[in-house]
């Protein structure tokens, strides 16, 4: 019994070491209308890769998301830790040890 | 005989049966979408029953719809997209801004986009692939666009019994022909004149723009061609175009119908001119010829004659295959059917949102 408790101990730090160094993906709940919108963890240390790791679980995100030229689409905005991602070619911005990525949807009207 | 028609508008795609002399919404997809182009249920084949829906997401970009069932359960398929675009290639982005227009040719399902591109599917819809003959063509450098920061092909006319023959209306990059299923392309343009265009060029193909083309399905080599200054008929497929000078009201509009089996009968919805797009005097009319556009009657019964400002898109009329039944819907949410070659016209709707399409099938 103490063994498995420290076994439980030793996955549960394991575990939280793992998410300590994840960054998370959100996608505006706008998207659910259309396609699954799966809430991801990643690795990546850029906001690009950020992202594929989300088109991997939900491929047909990527055309919701970006263009033919995989750049961010124009009425599409990211967040990165609550700053507005300027590079919609690159997708450069770099991702610290738990940061929140918000894909949303630009305001417009009609 | 029509008995169903779809109107494609900003707001979703409704789909509309015939109750006697009127027509009622029977289904509505996609409502709040907008809804840029469909592709009514394949009459037969290997795809028979199947259409197409374009969406055009403000935020989320073109995406692509199919049923199977004529519009009771749709699925998302494979949208058109550009290859990657070389760092030094000209023109606009190769960016998919619209899905502009969808015909089928057979087992071949062709989409018109803007910028520009000609798509091709031939397992209906599941997967596309840009035409290159056309996209690659040096001539396409000229094209502007026109109404849309880029152009777009609004027109795709295949021959209804020459397979691989086919004809691109593009605004603003003239009218294109190919004899060999898309593998060369050669300008229709011979004949129409462009007044918006410095004079030395007003005789240019490339920068011609055709607001809309329509074929003739009996006598295919019979094209009407409603363009930006006037309009155009070709009874040789587009070897060479006539102007139609006789239209009564305005030679203005967008929207062109060709009767499916005389090529003497075409309905044309004029508007005041370039630059004041609405209904002349407040009245909407249609202009329809029965001697090839030597002579035309302004069909007005029915329609509002006040006060009106509704402007009919080129996409917005049709024509169903008994040649009799009409409808058109504007960019102010109207719609109005005709069982009689529209010397009567019905409102079936004043409150729809902007239709974009109206198609029999």
């Amino acid at each position: 019994m103490e063994r498995r408790v420290e076994v439980a101990a030793v996955v549960a730090g394991d575990i939280a070491r793992h998410h300590a160094r994840m960054a998370r993906v959100v996608f505006t709940q706008h998207l659910r209308r259309f396609t699954e919108t799966p809430e991801v963890e990643t690795t990546a240390d850029l906001l690009r890769g950020a992202l594929e790791d989300a088109f991997k679980v939900n491929p047909r995100l990527r055309g919701y998301v970006l263009d033919d030229q995989a750049h961010l689409r124009r009425n599409v905005v990211v967040f990165v830790d609550g700053r507005r991602c300027d590079d919609r070619v690159g997708l450069a911005d770099p991702l610290r040890a738990q940061s929140t990525v918000h894909v949303l949807q630009a305001l417009s009207g009609g | 005989m029509g008995d169903r028609a779809w109107v494609a508008t900003r707001k979703g795609l409704f789909e509309l049966r015939r109750c006697g002399d009127g027509w009622g919404v029977a289904r509505v997809s996609f409502l709040g979408e907008p809804v840029s182009m469909l592709l009514p249920p394949a009459a037969a084949g290997p795809h028979a029953g199947r259409m197409l829906a374009a969406l055009n997401l403000g935020h989320f970009g073109t995406k692509l719809h199919a049923s199977d069932d004529g519009g009771a359960n749709w699925h998302e398929v494979s949208t058109p997209s550009y290859p990657e675009q070389p760092a030094d290639a000209p023109g606009p982005p190769w960016k998919l801004v619209l899905l502009w227009a969808l015909e089928a040719s057979g087992t071949t399902v062709w989409a018109g986009t803007l910028p520009g591109g000609l798509f091709r599917s031939d397992d209906f819809g599941a997967s596309w692939s840009l035409v290159r003959s056309l996209w690659d063509l040096p001539e396409r450098a000229e094209w502007f666009g026109g109404g849309y920061d880029v152009p777009g092909i609004h027109s795709i006319s295949p021959h209804p019994t020459q397979r691989g023959d086919l004809l691109v209306g593009i605004s603003c990059g003239g009218v294109w022909h190919s004899g060999d299923d898309a593998a060369t392309w050669r300008l229709r343009t011979r004949g129409l004149r462009a007044t918006y265009m410095p004079p030395e060029r007003a005789d240019d193909g490339r920068i011609q723009d055709p607001h809309r083309i329509a074929r003739c399905r009996a006598q295919p080599q019979v094209i009407w061609c409603q363009h930006h200054n006037g309009i155009w008929r070709s009874v040789d497929e587009g070897l060479q175009w006539q102007e139609v000078t006789s239209a009564p009201v305005s030679s203005f509009g967008f929207a062109v119908a060709a009767h499916p089996s005389d090529p003497a009968r075409a309905w044309f919805v004029p508007a005041v001119a370039d630059q004041c797009r609405v209904p002349k005097d407040g009245a909407l009319v249609v202009q329809h010829t029965r001697d090839g556009g030597a002579s035309f009657e302004t069909q007005h019964r029915g329609l509002p004659q006040a006060d009106c400002y509704d402007l009919v898109y080129r996409h917005g009329l049709d024509v169903a295959d008994d040649g009799a039944t009409l409808m058109m819907g504007s960019t102010g949410g109207a719609l109005w059917s005709s069982l009689d070659g529209g010397e009567r016209w019905l409102a079936l709707s004043m409150h729809l949102p902007p239709v974009y399409a109206v198609r029999f099938g």
